[in-house]
């Protein structure tokens, strides 16, 4: 069982800049068809500065982290356990290629349920541009399942 | 249908078009972990997840995510997009296609705001249930 004194668990604040051929590379592995995420004339032609980072690509760029599964060692979590139970995004602007993303990632809560043979982990997320403006919130509650 | 969704004139009950995926395949799933940044081998290695108590290696839940996500930026300005949620009920598997659905269930006016609430949903070729949520959508009056 994960130790209770883990909520309020900080990762590292993580800083990463959105890459153009990130975004078409994602935008071709999830089967997206729109230019605006994958071409810039077309981005820019409707009104975006470059290529717009699609609604689900931020969780994805947390992961960029040195050590994205170091957070699950401290906690004393094992990979092979871990599903993923539900995902919500809170959004505020934008956010495009050439833009600089800093994560703050906090585990908000830790609670069981069967008799402790599912444990769940709620790690919130905040995401700031580098003019320091609020972009998105994301909430991951990740499901370990024990036996 | 983007141009034409108005607060005032879309109906509760009225659904967007559906969006078909393509079956999950072995290189989806490894195109999706190279692109995503998400490593995690229970999505493409088969010996991890047989390890990990598993026949075979499942999609990751995000994957499924952002196809619903796509069946509502096909429609739906993104920026309008004010929040988007999902709950993942069954694993994905490979063979399995998956198609999302997205209905208006609410109407709402938030700070002076009109907002529509759109349930999305994601189900495999037999209609088994992989992902169910919400997202909130800014809307012209």
């Amino acid at each position: 069982m994960i130790d209770r004194k883990h909520i309020g668990y900080t990762s590292p604040p993580f800083t990463t800049e959105i890459e153009r051929g990130r975004l078409r590379f994602f935008a071709q592995a999830i089967g997206e068809t729109d230019p605006i995420y994958t071409d810039e004339a077309a981005a820019r032609a409707a009104g975006h500065p470059s290529l717009p980072v699609p609604p689900t690509f931020f969780f994805c760029l947390e992961m960029d982290r040195r050590a994205p599964y170091g957070w699950f060692e401290d906690l004393g979590i094992e990979l092979a356990k871990v599903l993923h139970g539900e995902q919500q995004f809170v959004y505020h602007r934008l956010a495009h290629a050439g833009d600089r993303l800093r994560f703050d990632s906090t585990v908000v809560d830790l609670y069981e349920r069967k008799g402790g043979l599912l444990e769940f982990v709620v790690q919130d997320n905040v995401i700031t541009n580098q003019r320091g403006e609020r972009v998105a919130e994301f909430r991951r509650t990740l499901v370990i399942r024990h036996g | 249908m983007a141009e034409t969704l108005r607060h005032a004139s879309v109906a509760i009950g009225e659904a967007l078009p559906p969006l078909a995926c393509p079956p999950v395949t072995r290189t989806m799933l490894a195109l999706y972990c190279g692109a995503s940044g998400d490593h995690n081998p229970l999505h493409v290695d088969i010996d991890f997840a047989r390890e990990a108590g598993l026949d075979d290696v499942i999609a990751p839940g995000m994957l499924v995510m952002a196809w619903m996500g796509r069946t509502l930026t096909a429609q739906i300005p993104q920026a309008a997009i004010r929040s988007f949620a999902t709950r993942f009920h069954a694993m994905t598997r490979v063979g399995d296609a998956i198609t999302c659905t997205a209905k208006i269930v609410e109407k709402t006016v938030d700070g002076g705001e009109p907002r529509v609430r759109v349930a999305v949903e994601a189900r495999d070729q037999r209609g088994e249930l992989k992902a169910a949520g919400d997202a909130l959508i800014a809307l012209p009056a």
